[in-house]
C-alpha cells in the first residue's frame, strides 16, 4: 500500500457514490440501535428502491444525539431528521429532492455549531465496517506518511509539538510517554490501546470504536512505528459488543489491505493487533491492573515505578494510550502539530469528547475545543435542565472526579483548571444533576462503586473505602454524628495518600468536593435528620412507617 | 520444551471443542486463561467447578490462579443463569434518572435479591456497572437486548410477559 494505491482507492468510492443523487446515513450506534435502527434503515432501503429513487442508504457511527434517536441525516442537503421510525421511511424517500419532513426535523443548530469535531469527523458519516469508506476521507494516509516519508523522531517531534496530553484522564504529555517508551531498551517492545472505560456515565471510547474503528487503529500504527513496537493489543470491555465486533471486523479489514502484518507499505515495519476482552474489573483501567489483565492474572495494579515504559507488558516497554488519545494522532499527523497546538487552552491543547448525561436536554456525546466554559457545553450545547428543575451541579471524572456547583460553571475546561477546583478531566464523563439530586447520595453512590471495585491489594482502599461507605450511609438516613463527619474526613486523607493505584487516591474526590461546595447538605442530614433534595430515606422515617 | 498433552475433554458435549479452539488459538499460553474463560462463558452460560478445573489443566495454570481470576471478574458468574436475565445498569447517568427505584420494583416483583435467580430458574435479576448507552438512562438489558428510558411499569410488564412463558 502507498499513497497512490490509497488514492486509487478514495477515487472508487467517491465515484461510487457520485452515482447517488443523495445520501441517507443512519445512525446504527449503539443508542440508536436500541431503538431499531437496524429496522429502520432496511425500510429506508426498502421505500429508496421502491420509489426508483437513486439513493444510497448507509449504516454510520454515532452522531452523538442520542436523546433524539435514531437519527438520520441527509446528504448533500445536510438534513438532519429525530426520532425517526420504520413508518416513516416512505414520507422521507418522498421528500427527497423536493422539501424536507418538517415534522421530524432536528433543528439543534445550537448544539452543533459550538461543536468542534477532530476525534469524531467521521462519526455519522461513514459506515464503520467499510475501510474504503475510511480511506475515502483522508484515512490511513497519515500511516503512509509517517512510513514513508517521516522518521520515528520526526513523528514523536510532532506529537510533542501538537501538545495533545492523554485522553484517557490522567493528561500526560503524549509526545513524553512515546519518547520515553522510543528511548527504552527492549527486545521487544508493545503497544496497547486502553478501551477499559469502566467510568460509569462515560461511553466516549465506546462510541469512537464504535463510529470509526480504524481512525485508532491507524493512531495504534503509527505509534508503533514511533516507539518501535510490533505487536499491539486493544483492550475493550466485554460490554461492549458491538464495538467488539466492529473492531474485529476492522482488524480483518485492515490486515487484507495490507495495512496491518508484515512488511507494511513496503517497508521494514511490521505490526500486528489482537483485541483482548476485559472483564468488568473497573480497576483495569489502571495501567499495570490491565497489563496484570492481559497477562491473563487478576487485575490488580503494581507499584511505580518501574513505569509499563520501561518495564510493561511481559516486562517489556510498553506503550499505553487511551482509545481517544489514539484517535487524535493521524489528524495531527496529516495536518501537523502546529495546527492541533492553534485549538484549545494555553495548556490543553486540541478537543475533548464529553459523554453529556443526566438531568440535561440534549443527552449524548459533544467534542468542543478546550477552554470552552462549562457554562455552554451545558446550557447551550446540552440545551439546560429540563422539567422547570433548577441546575445543581456537575459531575466530571466518575468516581475520580468531583461535583462542580453552578457558581463555578464559568471556568474553562481544562487538565490543570478542573483539577484546581477539586475534580478532574477524567476519560470524560459529565453528570449534569439537579435540585431532586442529593449530594450526600451521590457521594454515597461513588463510594459504594469505589468499595466493590476496590481490587483489595492495598489496605487503605480496601478498608478505608468500606469504612467510609459506612460512614456515609450514617450521614445519608440521618444516623450520622459531627464525629462521623469528621472521621469521615479524616478518612479522605489517609485513603488518598496512602492508597497504592489511581482508584485508591483519587476515591476521596467526590465526598471531599460535595463537602466544600456543599456542606449544608451534609450538614442538614447530620443535624435536622432531613434531605433538601427529598432523595435520602431517613430511618427514623423508616421506622415510624414500619 | 516438552510436548504439552492437554487433559482429555471433560464430555462429549460440543460447546468444550469450542472451548479447546480458543486454548488452541493461543498456543495453549497462560496468559489465555481470560480470552478462554470468556469462551465457556459464552458457550456454556457461566463458569463452573468442572470448566474452570479443565482449563486450569490445560493451560498448566495452578487451579488457585484459575479461580482467582474467574471470581476477580465480576462479568464471570459462577452460577447458571435462568432462562431469561433482567440486566438493570447501575451506571452513574442511570443512578441519577433513578434506577434504584427500577431495582427495588424488580426485587418486589420478582421476590429475590439482585444477583439471584427465581427459585423456578425462569428469570435472573442482575445489575450492570455501566453498559454505556447514558444517553438513553435508564436503561435495562433483557436477555442481553438494550432497552432505554425503561419505565417500571415497562420492566414488570417485561418481567410479566416472561413468566406467562
Amino acid at each position: 500500500m502507498n499513497s497512490e494505491e490509497l488514492e486509487q482507492i478514495a477515487e472508487t468510492v467517491r465515484l461510487e457514490n457520485a452515482k447517488f443523487d443523495h445520501q441517507i446515513n443512519v445512525c446504527m450506534g449503539t443508542g440508536c440501535l436500541s431503538q431499531h435502527s437496524d429496522k429502520l434503515k432496511d425500510a429506508l432501503s426498502h421505500a429508496v428502491a421502491g420509489q426508483g429513487k437513486k439513493c444510497l442508504v448507509r449504516r454510520t457511527g454515532c452522531m452523538g444525539l442520542c436523546a433524539a434517536g435514531p437519527l438520520v441525516l441527509v446528504d448533500p442537503e445536510e438534513t438532519l431528521y429525530q426520532h425517526v421510525k420504520a413508518e416513516n421511511a416512505e414520507a422521507i424517500a418522498q421528500s427527497l429532492g423536493g422539501e424536507p419532513v418538517e415534522a421530524l426535523q432536528c433543528s439543534l443548530r445550537e448544539h452543533f455549531d459550538q461543536q468542534v469535531h477532530i476525534v469524531l469527523e467521521n462519526s455519522g458519516h461513514i459506515d464503520p465496517e467499510r475501510i474504503d469508506d475510511y480511506i475515502a476521507r483522508d484515512g490511513y494516509k497519515a500511516l503512509v506518511k509517517a512510513l514513508t516519508e517521516m522518521t520515528p523522531n520526526e513523528v514523536i517531534q510532532q506529537i510533542t509539538e501538537s501538545g495533545l496530553r492523554g485522553r484517557g484522564g490522567g493528561g500526560y504529555p503524549t509526545g513524553l510517554k512515546w519518547s520515553t517508551v522510543a528511548k527504552a531498551v527492549g527486545d521487544m517492545k508493545y503497544v496497547i490501546c486502553n478501551g477499559d472505560e469502566g467510568d460509569p456515565g462515560a461511553f466516549m471510547d465506546r462510541s469512537v470504536l464504535e463510529s470509526d474503528p480504524q481512525r485508532v487503529l491507524e493512531g495504534m500504527a503509527i505509534a508503533a512505528n514511533a516507539v518501535g513496537a510490533s505487536k499491539g493489543y486493544v483492550y475493550v470491555r466485554a460490554e461492549y459488543p458491538l464495538a467488539v465486533s466492529r473492531l474485529t471486523l476492522c482488524l480483518r479489514d485492515a490486515r487484507r489491505r495490507g495495512l496491518l502484518g508484515n512488511g507494511i507499505c513496503g517497508t521494514q515495519f511490521d505490526f500486528d493487533v489482537e483485541i483482548r476482552l476485559g472483564a468488568g474489573a473497573f480497576v483495569c483501567g489502571e495501567e499495570t491492573a490491565l497489563i496484570a489483565s492481559i497477562e491473563g492474572k487478576r487485575g490488580t495494579p503494581k507499584p511505580r515505578p518501574p513505569y509499563p515504559a520501561s518495564s510493561g507488558l511481559w516486562g517489556r516497554p510498553t506503550l499505553i494510550n487511551n482509545v481517544e488519545t489514539f484517535a487524535n494522532i493521524a489528524p495531527i499527523l496529516r495536518k501537523g502539530g502546529k495546527w492541533f497546538a492553534s485549538i484549545g487552552s494555553e495548556r490543553s491543547k486540541g478537543t475533548k469528547v464529553f459523554a453529556l448525561t443526566g438531568k440535561i436536554k440534549n443527552t449524548g456525546l459533544v467534542e468542543v475545543p478546550m477552554g470552552i466554559k462549562l457554562r455552554e457545553i451545558i446550557e447551550v450545547i446540552g440545551g439546560g435542565v429540563p422539567g422547570g428543575h433548577k441546575f445543581k451541579a456537575v459531575q466530571t471524572g466518575g468516581p475520580s472526579g468531583g461535583c462542580i456547583p453552578e457558581e463555578l460553571l464559568d471556568i474553562g475546561v481544562s487538565y490543570d483548571a478542573l483539577l484546581k477546583i477539586g475534580s478532574i478531566m477524567g476519560s470524560g464523563g459529565m453528570i449534569v444533576m439537579d435540585d431532586t439530586s442529593c449530594m450526600v447520595g451521590v457521594a454515597l453512590y461513588f463510594m459504594e462503586f469505589c468499595m466493590t471495585e476496590s481490587c483489595g491489594k492495598c489496605i487503605p482502599c480496601r478498608a478505608g473505602t468500606a469504612q467510609m461507605y459506612t460512614l456515609l450511609t450514617r450521614i445519608s438516613n440521618g444516623t450520622g454524628t459531627m464525629d462521623d463527619l469528621e472521621l469521615l474526613e479524616l478518612l479522605c486523607t489517609t485513603v488518598k495518600e496512602a492508597s497504592l493505584c489511581g482508584l485508591g487516591q483519587t476515591a476521596p474526590n467526590p465526598v471531599l468536593s460535595t463537602l466544600k461546595y456543599f456542606r449544608h447538605e451534609y450538614m442538614e442530614h447530620i443535624v435536622h435528620k432531613r434531605c433538601p433534595a427529598g432523595a435520602c430515606v431517613m430511618k427514623a422515617a423508616e421506622e415510624a412507617l414500619a | 520444551m516438552p510436548a504439552i498433552t492437554p487433559p482429555p475433554l471433560p464430555s462429549d458435549d460440543k460447546r468444550w471443542k469450542i472451548v479447546n479452539g480458543t486454548m488452541r488459538k493461543n498456543g495453549f499460553a497462560r496468559h489465555a486463561l481470560i480470552e478462554t474463560l470468556h469462551t465457556v462463558q459464552s458457550s456454556f452460560g457461566y463458569l463452573d467447578d468442572d470448566a474452570i478445573r479443565f482449563v486450569a489443566r490445560s493451560l498448566r495454570v495452578p487451579l488457585s490462579q484459575a479461580y482467582g481470576v474467574a471470581t476477580f471478574y465480576h462479568y464471570f458468574s459462577l452460577k447458571p443463569p435462568g432462562k431469561h436475565t433482567m440486566t438493570i445498569c447501575t451506571g452513574t447517568a442511570c443512578y441519577i434518572k433513578g434506577n434504584d427505584k427500577l431495582v427495588a420494583l424488580a426485587e418486589k416483583c420478582l421476590g429475590i435479591a439482585q444477583g439471584q435467580t427465581t427459585k423456578d430458574g425462569l428469570i435472573s435479576l442482575t445489575t450492570a456497572r455501566c453498559v454505556g448507552a447514558c444517553g438513553r438512562a435508564p436503561v435495562v438489558l433483557c436477555d442481553g437486548e438494550l432497552s432505554g428510558q425503561m419505565s417500571g411499569e415497562e420492566m414488570v410488564s417485561q418481567l410479566e410477559g416472561w413468566a406467562r412463558g
